[in-house]
């Protein structure tokens, strides 16, 4: 009795952060907590692929992953190769592992212009409102208002072949949801009374902006980026497909695209292991997302249903 | 609600203004020189500057200052010539205002410029014509249409059907195995890159299993397998997407009432829930809409269907970027005016809106 009463008076002592409550709920969800899993062992999987990469770039050598033996080509999964060899006998796995880093990379540099570009233009749409909301409604309209494929495609292609091409591709075009979802918050929060409270003790405008509301909004950056990252991974094969995809490199994408006509003679073990590692990444990130959602901002209405 | 009609209907105008003005920064702008994109790798700067001149790409790009300039001081001139004389009475009043006329129209030469000349054109429905084949644009998208539907409109309508009946049956059993059965299928269906799905499929419908035709736009037989793979491919998130809408409706205190004065759950289901998730349906099937239009790009290209999607991604493999600057453009406008109707339908759906 006396043990639960402590507990209690113990809960209601420490404060009830958004993020506390949120990873409560989180961890109820069994089926999230396992996705968490494996989106972890992902990370780890990731981190052993950039520091193979690095190793090889500054040793200056050709790495292990790039290394043909001619002798095996196209070879059967077997206890030397799990996921069987390509048609230059490159090592299946080590290919799968090394489209595990660039994955990563299209993710995080693409929301690195994806995430600064939403969050400021919702912010200043949100905050300022009047002309500044009007001009940045219809910026975002216009560029949402480009069937997304097909200028992803265009930027991806004038900008070139590669890396560079496809992040630059999907982050200008990308912003548009986040910047919806933070304007709106803005929206909601201007009118909150701390802002005011902040504004009458003398805050500037980019103060209140940046340092009282951001933190109340961050929780949406989160759960966009858990919820485009999968959406990044399948465009690029898309791209891969059309051609602006990465080059000298083996992503998913070039691995799937390499396998469509060795497909017919029979080789499935490169599309299935490309499959089978991209399967599992976007399902788990879908499910986090969900869950991360449900837990932080259950009314949260993120866009669904992706068409290509 | 006339004066909602007419202002929604004004507000095209920009929309439409801003994708050329993007489509165009894509195109001249961001990319670099296109006068390098299309010459090649190995071009010499002699054929380089040739392809400038001929597509007109060594004009200035949104306005031509130095060219209005250069009309407007001998206009200014001639019109303060002609003044002088007018004055002394050597001419009539009518070469004065010919002068001025002139001179009012010179400045004008600003907008001989890349942005302003496409404007002009693409106001006269004229694409230009393709790199590869000459053709003219217009005359290949029109080719194009038809087989593009053909794909695309039967998947679009299957799915749309199948998904909601599906969202509807989760929503009605929803939290029973059915509905987690339902879920799970779906976000693994979504999982999987939709060139697995086609590669899988033409690999063993046409080619194992030799059912349907591998290549080739000759018949209803050709179309079954690429719309088949296009539903199974899509319906995963379709299905979530829809089975979402039905549970918030299913929430609403609404349905609680239709509950509590006896109705069925059948009732309830169709009468009650489904119209009031017609306007988030509605929205999604907008936002599909340009879809149809470019048709499904590795579908067509896999099967061979001479259709839109196929067109582009020839147009991506060969550098044709004449043809994919009109795709892009036409496919954002088709977007355009399907969200007006779509607006235009909810003022006559959704009486709450007219009051806003």
């Amino acid at each position: 009795m006396t043990d639960t009463a402590a507990n209690s008076a113990a809960l209601a002592a420490k404060p009830q952060t958004l993020w506390s409550t949120a990873w409560r709920q989180f961890r109820r969800n069994r089926l999230a907590m396992i996705c968490l899993g494996i989106v972890a062992i992902y990370v780890g999987v990731f981190l052993y692929a950039e520091s193979v990469y690095w190793f090889a770039r500054l040793r200056d050598v050709v790495p292990s992953y790039k290394v043909a033996d001619f002798a095996a080509r196209n070879a059967h999964p077997s206890t030397a190769h799990w996921f069987g060899t390509d048609f230059a006998g490159r090592d299946n796995l080590a290919q799968l592992i090394q489209g595990v880093r660039i994955a990563f990379e299209i993710a995080f540099l693409t929301s690195a212009i994806l995430i600064p570009l939403g969050f400021l233009l919702g912010a200043l749409a949100g905050y300022f409102g009047r002309w500044v909301d009007t001009f940045i409604i219809w910026l975002y309209s216009v560029v949402d208002s480009v069937p997304s494929i097909l200028s992803i495609i265009s930027i991806s292609y004038v900008v070139g072949r590669g890396m560079k091409g496809i992040v630059i591709g999907m982050g200008l075009v990308a912003w548009v949801g986040l910047c919806r979802l933070i304007r709106g918050e803005y929206l909601k929060h201007k009118q909150r009374a701390y802002v005011a409270a902040a504004r009458a003790l003398g805050a500037g405008h980019l103060t209140v902006m940046l340092r009282h509301i951001a933190p109340n909004v961050l929780h949406i950056i989160i759960i966009v980026f858990t919820l485009a990252f999968p959406r990044f991974i399948l465009t690029e094969v898309i791209l891969s497909y059309l051609g602006v995809g990465i080059t000298g490199e083996p992503s998913w994408g070039v691995m799937i695209n390499d396998a469509k006509q060795r497909l017919w003679l029979g080789v499935w073990w490169e599309l299935g292991g490309a499959t089978a590692a991209m399967f599992f990444l976007v399902l788990a990130l879908n499910i986090v997302g969900d869950a991360l959602r449900d837990a932080l901002d259950p009314k949260l209405k993120t866009a669904e249903g992706s068409k290509a | 609600m006339t004066a909602y009609i007419i202002r929604r209907l004004f507000s095209v105008i920009p929309i439409t203004m801003g994708v050329l003005l993007l489509v165009f920064v894509i195109y001249r702008v961001i990319g670099g020189d296109p006068a390098v994109r299309l010459a090649g790798k190995n071009a010499t700067p002699q054929k380089i500057e040739q392809i400038r001149k001929t597509f007109g790409y060594d004009k200035p790009k949104f306005f031509n200052w130095q060219e209005a300039w250069q009309n407007t001081k001998p206009a200014f001139a001639q019109f303060r010539m002609e003044f002088a004389r007018y004055r002394s009475k050597e001419v009539g009043v009518g070469t004065v205002f010919q002068a001025g006329f002139r001179l009012l129209r010179a400045p004008m030469a600003v907008f001989d410029s890349q942005f302003w000349q496409i404007v002009r054109q693409f106001a006269q429905l004229d694409f230009g014509k393709s790199l590869q084949s000459n053709q003219r644009i217009s005359r290949m998208m029109a080719d194009g249409v038809v087989p593009s539907l053909c794909i695309t409109t039967p998947i679009f309508v299957i799915e749309l059907f199948v998904a909601i009946a599906l969202a509807l049956l989760c929503a009605f059993y929803r939290n029973t195995w059915l509905d987690r059965t339902f879920v799970v299928i779906s976000i693994v269906g979504m999982s999987i890159s939709g060139l697995v799905y086609i590669m899988l499929g033409q690999y063993f419908f046409s080619f194992e299993l030799g059912w349907f035709p591998v290549w080739g736009f000759e018949g209803v037989n050709y179309v079954l397998l690429p719309v088949a793979i296009g539903v199974i491919a899509g319906i995963g998130g379709s299905l979530r997407f829809y089975r979402t809408i039905m549970l918030d409706e299913m929430y609403q205190d609404y349905v609680r009432t239709a509950f509590a004065k006896g109705a069925s759950h059948k009732q309830v289901l169709f009468k009650h829930v489904l119209k009031n998730a017609a306007i988030p349906i509605l929205t999604n099937v907008v936002v599909a809409i340009p879809f149809l239009y470019t048709g499904s790009l590795m579908l067509e290209s896999f099967f061979g269907i001479p259709g839109l999607g196929r067109m582009t991604v020839d147009a991506i493999y060969t550098g044709d970027e004449p043809v994919l600057f009109a795709m892009v453009f036409i496919g954002s406008v088709i977007f355009v005016i399907a969200n007006l109707i779509t607006d235009l339908c909810y003022t006559w759906a959704d009486p709450r809106i007219r009051l806003q």
